[in-house]
């Protein structure tokens, strides 16, 4: 299976760079034939690590993740700048190397290692302290090195915590918090005049929520009951009173029933001084808080090109020729292909060299235009039977190490490809990311191979120890 | 054990949540490739360049297959902004004749895009049009300076006579609606504005072809694509064959120097238009090309009105020759035979009032009414049908029976010719009385002028040469146009179809003879010739602003007429002063192929009478002509004042 992605990685590769005067898929001088040496050696790396011992990959863990942290801030002070990345190391003869790809790997062993560890339990302050240093350590670095997307590939490993026992809480809040960042800023328009679209959202968002919560998770569903009818009537007082034409507000008054809602839950927390609300009053209170402070993160913290990837991939801004030429031109070969695409080596917009970057973080688009809606579809498959197999195969593990290990995989692998195919189809903002096997570059894919070739080392040694 | 196992659920949480990722994707990629069709028309505009290949436009020949009109190559500079480099701008501009400040007002001009809708720094944009040979020839030597610019290839109409200007009509630039209209054209492209060029449009035009480039990311032409397979071929346009006699056409044209007015020469078996004058006239070629904008602001100003179509779109009161088209239809009613005698004592008398006549015998039957266009005969006539109660209860029944005989004979609506611009002239109903005078206020008499073409009445040249063409085919006509055949196709079933003016044939004999004797003996002598037999009605349309327009209506021979013509001079009085010879030698002409040397005399005559006009003298009108275009002026004549 890893076989037949790679060589079809190498084969789009081709498709891409394919010139009208180009001579040969094997060409050392193009894309294609490096890639294939790359290849060559990255199954030569499989080789190896399958001859290894498994227990190196525990008992180096920790040292080659510290190896790989000293790389990586090395690499800040020594790269040389590839647009405006500073993540590459230059090796000579034109072969660059982000250290940033092993990073993957060195922090999933680490990982494991930790969690794998005797009695460990993901439910104490200071071990959750520790899974956020080791997380965290390669992540700041790497932010550093002006590699963001490389960076937040890192926070897939959320994945495999929630899997390992990490509270849902933790997720819920994680996606919660995107959600009102996403709606806040994506709405930007008026309504009637003076109500705030985004605002209004963010706010009946969060007195939804704290609805669900207490019909979900506590036994409150009284008090849930009555606070949605009050906010219910709250608004349809206000409709009534705009009728007689009074101008009104909503977002403010979608402000005064998340307050009251709040007040009447802390109301209530003191009388009965029942902890049962606790969690809920925090989670609104944080999320007003947030929702308050978006505007000032947005337009103070996140860097102007940030702000505006963004603002393209939630529709807010429609620059063709700017920001979004890459995402619009991506949309276009892929949509240009069609049910059967056009043909191998007959795009025109991939060989005419519309779409940028479209041998490494672009490539889907060739995929797409040549291949078509199947050939899409087949690539999309493929990599969704290789999650759940990965899956499949972290599950029968006996140790906890190679079992977290196998998560981190899966977490890693699928984060790229949410991202990844996201970005290219315009549903995600636009994070330099590679897709994982396909595009061109030997870090990336060694990077994964060793990432993949190890926890296969590992899934052998369980048939070792039987 | 049991707390690691406490998450193994989990496990089908990520599993599902990255099914339900892929599903997304599926979805997502099944809308971009399958439904949405919109990213592959993005794909084609962005990966093909469309080199248009223009076709060349459709041929115009006359009824013998004389070339009249002909497309000659031009020379469009185009500039495609993004690619324009710093270069040489004086050197530029010397090349092709024009100041730096122009050029910079140009490319403002180019760049704005409301005047210049299209307007994208990434496609070609016209720079300026219509080079000389010399320019672009210099300026071809020159080009690989001036990076951005290129030339391109068009065509522009050539006039073999300088003739005929309102009929062949005149080729500009496409305006914003008419791009918006029309997929088909696109910035820069030429559209008929006028005339055939403009009613024949899509026929001469043919469809243009594209070659189909292949172009990276960077403009760059990367080649052909699929060696050309998928090019479209451009198809010619079609060539026209007119129904226009070119000589016969010159020789109006000529014979109309000086004057204002019209004439039209339609073959009555068939419709067809042998010659259609308005007058006066320009050349052509003088709106073509790069000096339209400047002809045409210089002709819209003239108080001549060259650009005015009279044939098509001058209205004006009938005159005498209605009275044809009383008598048809007084008989078809029964109102009078051609035994019924009226008296005319030098008019009608109504009232207290009376229309005058002129001295003739009295009293007179319908034929001699005709040959001596006696208004009191038609003046009775109209009174006995309108106040006849037994055969229609009412004077707006009466009225509007006389109104649907008009109409059938070809007045108060547009014909239908093949040229654009025709108006429908007026035929009152009752209704437009009644608006007047009120349900009861008007008699027989209040309107008694329009039994003789005056008052409300109102016709066009082409209607009144119609006319002739039904008389002279006694009961019917083709509707007149000016396009024999279409090449590839085929012409409207319409100008085949014969229309029917309801009148029995033998009715028609009467006026025949009238209008025969009209030209032996009565008041249209001006038009005898001898050896042809001319069949003619003078008319004279009052005109409240000056001297009253000289009309003549004719078709002959009598026995198998050939052609049906309608001659209008501006404040010329009388109609046979001017208009009748006039007639006469177009028919000569056409029907003899030459004028006799004897009557030579009375065409250089014609052609050096300069027919005063209301106010302006008679050499400011020549000068005002002449600047339209210098070098050939189809209207000036010999310059000779009489």
């Amino acid at each position: 299976m890893f076989l037949i992605l790679v060589l079809a990685g190498w084969i789009s590769i081709y498709a891409s760079t394919y010139d009208f005067d180009q001579a040969s898929i094997f060409n050392y001088e193009e894309r294609s034939g490096k890639q294939l040496l790359w290849i060559g050696l990255s199954i030569a790396i499989a080789f190896i690590i399958l001859m290894l011992d498994s227990n190196i990959f525990d008992r180096f863990a920790y040292p080659l993740y510290g190896l790989i942290i000293l790389l990586l801030i090395a690499t800040i002070f020594l790269a040389t700048d590839v647009k405006g990345s500073g993540s590459w190391l230059k090796l000579g003869g034109g072969i660059n190397v982000q250290p940033a790809e092993f990073g993957k790997f060195a922090t999933a062993l680490a990982l494991s290692k930790l969690i794998g560890g005797y009695q460990f339990q993901l439910n104490q302050l200071n071990n959750y302290l520790r899974v956020a240093l080791i997380i965290g350590l390669p992540f700041i670095i790497i932010v550093l090195q002006r590699e963001t997307g490389s960076a937040l590939v890192y926070a897939a490993f959320t994945i495999m915590l929630y899997r390992e026992g990490m509270s849902g809480l933790i997720l819920f809040v994680g996606l919660y918090i995107a959600t009102l960042f996403i709606t806040s800023l994506k709405y930007g328009d008026t309504l009637n005049g003076i109500t705030q679209v985004g605002d209004l959202l963010v706010y009946l968002i969060i007195v939804v929520v704290m609805i669900l919560y207490l019909f979900t998770q506590t036994r409150k569903q009284v008090e849930g009951q009555r606070i949605a009818v009050s906010v219910l009537s709250l608004f349809i007082f206000c409709y009534l009173l705009s009728l007689l034409g009074i101008q009104i507000n909503y977002a403010y008054v979608g402000l005064i029933a998340a307050l009251s809602s709040l007040a009447y839950l802390i109301f209530l927390t003191l009388r009965e001084s029942s902890k049962d609300f606790l969690a809920v009053i925090i989670i609104t209170i944080g999320a007003l808080l947030f929702s308050l402070s978006v505007d000032y993160v947005f337009s103070s913290i996140l860097e102007p090109h940030q702000q505006t990837r963004i603002k393209v991939s939630l529709g807010m801004q429609d620059d063709p020729r700017g920001v979004g030429y890459n995402v619009n031109q991506s949309k276009i070969a892929i949509g240009s292909g069609g049910l059967t695409g056009k043909g191998f080596l007959n795009g025109t917009q991939t060989k005419l060299k519309y779409v940028p970057e479209q041998d490494t973080d672009f490539i889907f688009c060739t995929i797409g235009e040549e291949e078509g809606f199947l050939g899409s579809l087949f690539i999309v498959g493929m990599f969704l039977a290789f999650i759940l197999r990965l899956i499949y195969l972290a599950e029968r593990q006996r140790t906890v190490f190679s079992r977290v290990y196998g998560y981190c995989v899966v977490s890693i692998i699928l984060f790229h490809l949410i991202i990844n195919i996201g970005m290219v189809t315009g549903l995600t903002p636009v994070i330099g990311i590679p897709l994982p096997f396909f595009s061109y570059g030997g870090s990336s894919l060694w990077g994964f191979t060793i990432l993949l070739f190890i926890f296969l080392r590992l899934d052998l040694a369980r048939l070792e120890r039987l | 054990m049991n707390i690691k196992h406490q998450f193994d659920s989990r496990r089908y949480y990520i599993a599902g949540a990255s099914i339900v990722f892929a599903l997304i994707f599926i979805a997502r990629l099944f809308f971009l490739q399958v439904i949405d069709s919109d990213y592959k028309s993005f794909a084609d505009n962005n990966a093909f360049l469309k080199k248009t290949i223009f076709p060349s436009r459709g041929l115009l020949y006359d009824r013998n297959g004389k070339l009249l009109v002909y497309n000659q190559p031009t020379y469009d500079i185009m500039v495609i902004l993004r690619e324009v480099q710093t270069f040489d701008t004086l050197d530029f501009c010397r090349t092709i004749h024009i100041s730096k400040k122009r050029f910079i007002e140009r490319i403002e001009e180019i760049k704005n895009r409301k005047k210049n809708p299209g307007y994208s720094s990434y496609t070609p944009q016209v720079f300026l049009n219509q080079l000389s040979m010399q320019e672009y020839g210099a300026l071809q030597e020159k080009l690989y300076r001036f990076p951005g610019f290129f030339i391109q290839n068009r065509t522009l109409r050539e006039y073999i006579y300088p003739m005929a200007a309102h009929l062949f009509g005149s080729m500009a630039e496409v305006n914003r609606k008419e791009l918006e209209n029309d997929e088909y054209y696109s910035q820069g492209d030429y559209i008929g504005r006028s005339g055939v060029e403009k009613f024949y449009e899509e026929q001469l035009r043919g469809s243009k072809g594209y070659e189909i480039m292949l172009r990276d990311a960077f403009g760059r032409i990367k080649g052909k694509y699929e060696n050309g397979n998928f090019d479209v071929h451009p198809v010619a346009g079609s060539n026209l064959k007119l129904t226009i006699d070119a000589e016969l056409q010159q020789y109006g044209e000529m014979l109309m120097t000086g004057k204002l007015g019209s004439i039209v020469a339609i073959e009555p078996s068939t419709g067809e238009i042998l010659a259609i004058v308005s007058a006066p006239s320009y050349n052509p070629s003088a709106l073509n090309g790069r000096q339209r904008g400047k002809n045409y602001g210089l002709l819209e100003k003239n108080p001549d009105k060259p650009l005015f179509d009279r044939p098509l779109m001058a209205a004006y009161p009938p005159g005498s020759t209605f009275k044809t088209a009383q008598a048809l239809l007084m008989q078809q009613e029964g109102i009078i035979s051609d035994q019924t005698y009226f008296p005319c004592a030098m008019g009608f008398p109504y009232g207290s009032h009376k229309l005058g006549c002129h001295a003739h015998p009295s009293p007179l039957d319908l034929v001699h009414s005709i040959e001596n266009s006696c208004n009191a005969y038609y003046c009775y006539a109209l009174r006995n049908m309108l106040e006849n109660r037994k055969k229609y209860p009412n004077i707006q029944t009466a009225f509007d029976t006389w109104k649907d005989y008009m109409v059938k004979m070809g007045f108060g609506y547009k014909l239908g010719v093949d040229l654009p611009g025709e108006k429908r002239g007026l035929i009152p109903n009752s209704k437009f009385y009644n608006k007047i005078y009120g349900q009861k206020g008007w008699r027989a008499v209040t309107i008694i002028s329009i039994a003789i073409g005056q008052g409300e009445v109102l016709a066009t040249p082409i209607q009144i040469c119609n006319l002739a063409a039904t008389i002279a085919n006694k009961g019917y006509y083709i509707t007149p146009h000016v396009v024999k055949q279409i090449e590839r196709r085929k012409l409207d079933i319409k100008y085949k179809t014969k229309n029917f003016t309801g009148i029995k044939t033998t009715y028609y004999d009467a006026i025949q003879q009238g209008m025969y004797l009209a030209v032996k003996s009565g008041t249209a002598t001006a038009a005898n010739i001898p050896n042809i037999d001319i069949c003619g009605k003078t008319g004279t349309a009052q005109n409240p602003h000056g001297e009253d327009h000289s009309i003549f209506m004719a078709f002959a021979p009598y026995k198998n007429p050939k052609i049906a013509i309608a001659v209008y001079v501006e404040n010329a009085g009388f109609g046979a002063r001017f208009a009748a010879p006039i007639a006469s030698l177009m028919i000569e002409k056409y029907l003899n192929k030459e004028v006799a040397p004897e009557r030579k005399y009375k065409e250089i005559q014609l052609q050096n009478t300069v027919i005063k006009l209301s106010g302006i003298k008679n050499n400011q009108f020549m000068e005002r002509i002449r600047l339209v275009d210098s070098s050939h002026v189809s209207n000036s004549g010999s310059g000779r004042v009489d």
